[in-house]
Formats: C-alpha cells, sequence, structure tokens
C-alpha cells in the first residue's frame, strides 16, 4: 500500500469519502452520516499516511490496527477500506442489506479490513489495550489507533481502560477523540458535559495532544508525535465539526442517525461535487 | 474417606500446569487473584498475567482484544461481578466468536458469609442465553482440571467455566475423561434420573444411595455442560425412566433445570421437578447452614423424587 502524504491529494480522497457516506447511508435508508463525516480527515490520515497493513492480508499479524470504537461510525471506515483495496467499492451500496459484508455497525467476522465488532459505545479501547498488550508480549512492533466518540467517553469502561493503558505503559496505543461536541439528545454539555476533557486525559496520565480534526498538517505532526512518545498512551482531541462538508449537516444533532431524503442528496451532492473550498 | 476440594483450586493448579505447555496463554483477573487463584499462574509467569483491578467490563474488552492478536487468555473474577460485564460478553465476544475463556468462582450460595450481594444464582442462566458460548460447570477437581486442559486446547470461541469457593467432595476418579457435549453418568436407575451440576451432583449421589434403600432405582447424571447440552442423553433417561428431577446451587430459573426442562418438553415430557433456589437472594451464613436453608440437599433431591413417583 502506497502512501499518500500531499494534502492537496488527501484532500480529494476526503472529499470522496464524503460522497461515499451519504451515497451509502442513502442506499441503506438508514446509517449515521453526522458522526462519520467529522472523522473523515482523521480516518484518512491513518490509512493512507499513517498505518501499516496489507489488503491482500487483512489479518497480518504484524499489521496496525485501527479499532473503531465508536462503531455506529462505520460508513467512514467502510469508505476508506473499499478504497484501498479490502473489498470492491460497489459492496458500499449494499450497506445495512441483508447478508451484506457491511454491517450496519463494524462486524469483525463479516468485514475484510475490520479489527473489533464494536457498536456498543465504551468498549473499543479495553479492546485495543488487549491487542497492545498482545503485541508487547510478542515484542512487535505495530501500533494500535482507536477512535473514540465524545459522547461515548460518558461509559465508565472508557476511563477503566484509561487507567489501564499508562498503568502498562501502552505507548504503542494512540487514542483519537473525534470531539464534534455532539450526541443524540444535543450537545455533550446539554447531555452530560465532559470539559474539561483535554485536562482528565492528563489527569489520567496520558499525553494529551489537540489538533483541529480537519487540517491533515496538524493531524500528521500529532500522529507522529504519538509515535516518538515513550513510556505513556498518547490522546489526540481532535476538535471536529459533526457533518462537516455539507453546510445544512454541520452542527445538527438530527444527522447523528438518519440518512438524508432524496431533495437533501441533491443539496449535498452539488456541495461536494463543486467544493467551495 | 472423600477427597474435598475446592473447584477453585484446581483452577489455579490447571492454570499453571497449561501455561506452562502453551505460552500464548494469558490470564486476567480483577483484584481477587488470591481468591481466584489466578496468583500461582502470575507468579510463575508475570509478564503474561494482567491485573485489571476492579474493572471487570475492562478486563472482559481486553481479554477480547488479546485474543483477537493471538493469545489464548483466560480471565477470572467473582461470578457475580464478572456478570456486569455480560453485554461486553455478548457484543465484544461472542458475537466476534473469540476465543475467550471466562472462568468464574465464587458461584453459588457457597460463597456463605459475603452474602446475598456475592452469591450468583443466575449466572448459567444468562451465560447459556448467549450465541457461542461454552457453558461448564465442573462436579470436583478432577473434572475441573479436564476442563481447563480441554479448553486450553479446543480454542473455537468463547466458554465460561463456573467455580466455587467451598470444598466439595470428589465424585470421579482417575480413569474419568471428561468429554464435552456429553453427559457423565455417574449410576445407572430405571425408576427415576437425577440430573445435577456443580456441588449438587455429590448430593444426588447421596440421595440415589437414600432412594435405593427404600428400593426406587434413581440414574445420577452429571451434566457439567450445560451448553452444548447432551440432549441425547436428557431424552433417553425420560424414556428410561419417564421422571426427572434436576439439581443446581442456582435458581431454579434458566439455570440447568431450565435448559433440561427445554429438551423434554420438545422431545420427551415426562414428570419432571426442579431442585434449586426458588427464586430468591441468599444471605450471610456458613456454606452448609444456606444450602440447608435454601433447600439444596440430598433430602430434598429425595423428596422431589418421591414426589413425582
Amino acid at each position: 500500500m502506497e502512501r499518500i502524504t500531499d494534502i492537496t491529494q488527501l484532500k480529494e480522497i476526503a472529499r470522496q469519502v464524503r460522497l461515499d457516506i451519504l451515497e451509502s447511508t442513502f442506499a441503506a435508508g438508514s446509517g449515521h452520516p453526522g458522526g462519520s463525516m467529522s472523522a473523515v480527515e482523521l480516518v484518512v490520515s491513518l490509512y493512507y499516511r499513517e498505518m501499516k497493513y496489507n489488503p491482500e492480508e487483512p489479518r497480518w499479524p504484524d499489521r496496525d490496527r485501527f479499532i473503531l470504537s465508536k462503531g455506529h461510525a462505520c460508513p467512514v471506515l467502510y469508505s476508506v477500506l473499499s478504497r484501498v483495496g479490502f473489498f470492491p467499492h460497489e459492496e458500499l451500496l449494499r450497506f445495512r442489506k441483508l447478508g451484506s459484508i457491511l454491517q450496519g455497525h463494524t462486524d469483525m467476522l463479516k468485514t475484510p479490513g475490520v479489527d473489533a465488532s464494536a457498536g456498543s459505545l465504551g468498549m473499543g479501547l479495553s479492546f485495543g489495550n488487549g491487542v497492545a498488550m498482545a503485541g508487547r508480549i510478542d515484542n512487535k512492533d505495530y501500533r494500535v489507533y482507536v477512535m473514540l466518540g465524545d459522547g461515548e467517553v460518558q461509559e465508565g469502561e472508557i476511563w477503566e481502560a484509561a487507567m489501564t493503558a499508562p498503568h502498562y505503559n501502552l505507548d504503542n496505543v494512540c487514542a483519537i477523540l473525534d470531539h464534534n461536541e455532539l450526541q443524540i439528545d444535543g450537545f455533550n454539555y446539554d447531555v452530560k458535559d465532559i470539559e474539561p476533557i483535554a485536562d482528565k486525559w492528563r489527569a489520567f496520565c496520558w499525553n494529551v495532544l489537540e489538533v483541529n480534526g480537519h487540517d491533515f498538517g496538524q493531524i500528521f505532526a500529532a500522529l507522529d508525535e504519538a509515535r516518538a512518545t515513550k513510556g505513556r498512551p498518547t490522546i489526540i482531541v481532535a476538535h471536529t465539526v459533526k457533518g462537516r462538508g455539507v453546510s445544512f449537516m454541520e452542527r445538527v444533532a438530527g444527522f447523528h442517525g438518519r440518512c438524508l431524503t432524496k431533495d437533501e442528496m441533491e443539496l449535498a451532492r452539488k456541495e461536494l461535487e463543486f467544493p467551495l473550498m | 474417606m472423600t477427597v474435598t476440594a475446592a473447584t477453585r483450586d484446581a483452577y489455579g493448579a490447571a492454570l499453571e500446569e497449561i501455561g506452562g505447555r502453551y505460552p500464548e496463554i494469558v490470564v486476567l483477573d480483577a483484584d481477587l487473584s488470591e481468591s481466584t487463584r489466578t496468583y500461582k499462574f502470575a507468579r510463575k509467569y508475570p509478564d503474561r498475567f494482567f491485573q485489571m483491578g476492579i474493572s471487570e467490563q475492562d478486563m472482559v474488552c481486553t481479554a477480547a482484544g488479546l485474543a483477537s492478536a493471538g493469545k489464548a487468555p483466560f480471565a477470572s473474577t467473582f461470578a457475580i461481578f464478572g456478570s456486569r460485564a455480560w453485554e461486553q460478553m455478548r457484543n465484544m465476544v461472542c458475537r466476534a466468536n473469540l476465543n475467550v475463556n471466562l472462568c468464574f468462582s465464587h458461584a453459588g450460595l457457597t460463597v456463605g458469609e459475603d452474602g446475598s450481594s456475592a452469591q450468583a444464582l443466575e449466572d448459567i442462566a444468562i451465560m447459556r442465553a448467549l450465541p457461542r458460548m461454552r457453558v461448564f460447570v465442573p462436579a470436583d477437581d478432577i473434572e475441573t482440571a479436564q476442563i481447563i486442559q480441554h479448553l486450553a486446547t479446543h480454542r473455537d470461541g468463547p466458554a465460561y467455566v463456573r467455580l466455587g469457593r467451598a470444598k466439595v467432595p470428589r465424585v470421579h476418579d482417575e480413569k474419568f475423561k471428561f468429554r464435552a457435549g456429553h453427559a457423565d453418568a455417574l449410576r445407572e436407575g430405571k425408576d427415576a434420573a437425577i440430573i445435577a451440576c456443580g456441588v449438587m451432583v455429590s448430593m444426588a449421589l447421596d440421595a440415589a444411595d437414600i432412594l435405593a434403600k427404600d428400593g426406587v432405582s434413581a440414574a445420577v447424571i452429571n451434566m457439567a455442560c450445560i451448553k452444548p447440552i447432551d440432549a441425547d442423553a436428557i431424552v433417553a433417561a425420560s424414556r428410561k425412566t419417564g421422571r426427572i428431577v434436576t439439581a443446581e446451587e442456582h435458581n431454579v430459573i434458566g439455570g440447568l433445570g431450565s435448559a433440561v426442562a427445554e429438551v423434554l418438553a420438545e422431545h420427551a415430557p415426562c414428570k419432571m421437578k426442579r431442585v434449586g433456589v426458588q427464586d430468591t437472594f441468599g444471605e450471610s451464613g456458613t456454606s452448609d447452614e444456606l444450602l440447608r436453608k435454601y433447600g439444596l440437599t440430598k433430602e430434598n433431591i429425595v423428596s422431589a423424587v418421591r414426589g413425582i413417583m
């Protein structure tokens, strides 16, 4: 898999991934586009620039792992996995359909390239720690990337796992918080305020980096620093916009768990096919 | 003189042994290593032991991650505390068919003085409802060791092993060979069949002795493998005797009794009675006092058989 580090190219890939997210959820008639759109630059960075893996051998034992703990955001992961060659791109239109290899939430038995079966929040960081521990025992240098949602950090198990990683010096774990500020019933601060979230992770002895989650340059720098940080795990708190890329979706809670209507799709396609930026 | 031994002790010893033979085996615990006996593995193989602290959900998902990366994890805590991670078992372990062995100790009333919050009486019910989860309830130390050996080499998915705190009478000898998915016929009989698991197996044998004195011939079957259950053995027992009594250190709702009733109702209905905890919580007391108070006795098994004669 050839790395792509040119930001102009990656922005173009991100644009196409956003279209994939909308098309696949629209074809399915359901899904979670908002929280998928916020994570696009992050997931693209991981699969095009950061991680080592082999689409011909999805279970290659020495691969870096990506655990999408916020498993409902699988549309972004599926789009990227199809584009780097784990399965044909056309599969995206069978998302959520009976018999599809692309399930409504990640399923490691059904989808090549998916490293954890998520869907119920709060579990992925523990799982990622376990993978990292195995890597330690085996003296392997693969890294484990775990993406969390900001509503998800309201789950207690996240903090159990947050205590485990520094306790075991898991510097091969890099968590990424998709901090788009919205969950289902509203903004985080209306539902159950998670701030000051960066301070909380610092208090749990993590190395904490904060980035604009849509700025490739900042994301790269943070991933580099995470890799260079020894002795404790890193979390990249990525400030993102839910629904990013389509003007009427941005910062709207309603697009957490519903696909677009036919009319909305027309507008969205126009915006994404002819991006203003 | 019957040997008595605790199944948790047999577990600790077996874990240490398989740990030496299979380097992929790792062990996790949730601050109960002294009690669950995983400390034996821990002190011998510290690099493969992960103390997770009082965080059972973290422990179960961490074990899942280890399994996904090629390890064979054995995770332990008390049965009641581990059950808070049931959703993690379902969604991250069973759905992904990961080889995670949940060997939970201190199940049932025989936990004793700690009282009702610590006495798991529902664990068999919730574990057997999980697709892909194998469920084992060893009757004694010999069977425990064999089940652990079996799990060390049969890594096709998740498993639950129910262990106990108290010393229990040994019901097997060195010739015993555990067979997953097969009922363990300990005693033949033609008038009734007592199907028991765990600590109730030796009581079932005692009950059969008492019944024999009155001319009632009761078979005793140790159903250590609750899932997959040996339906053929249950049907055969029903057809041969027409009377089945089940006995377990567990709520009568959802455990061994229910599993047997499911098979009987669909394939070979017969007279049946479930001996177990009658849908209540336990309380503080000695292990023996509690078994007596909550009806888990050989006398109760005898009455149950007589009641359907």
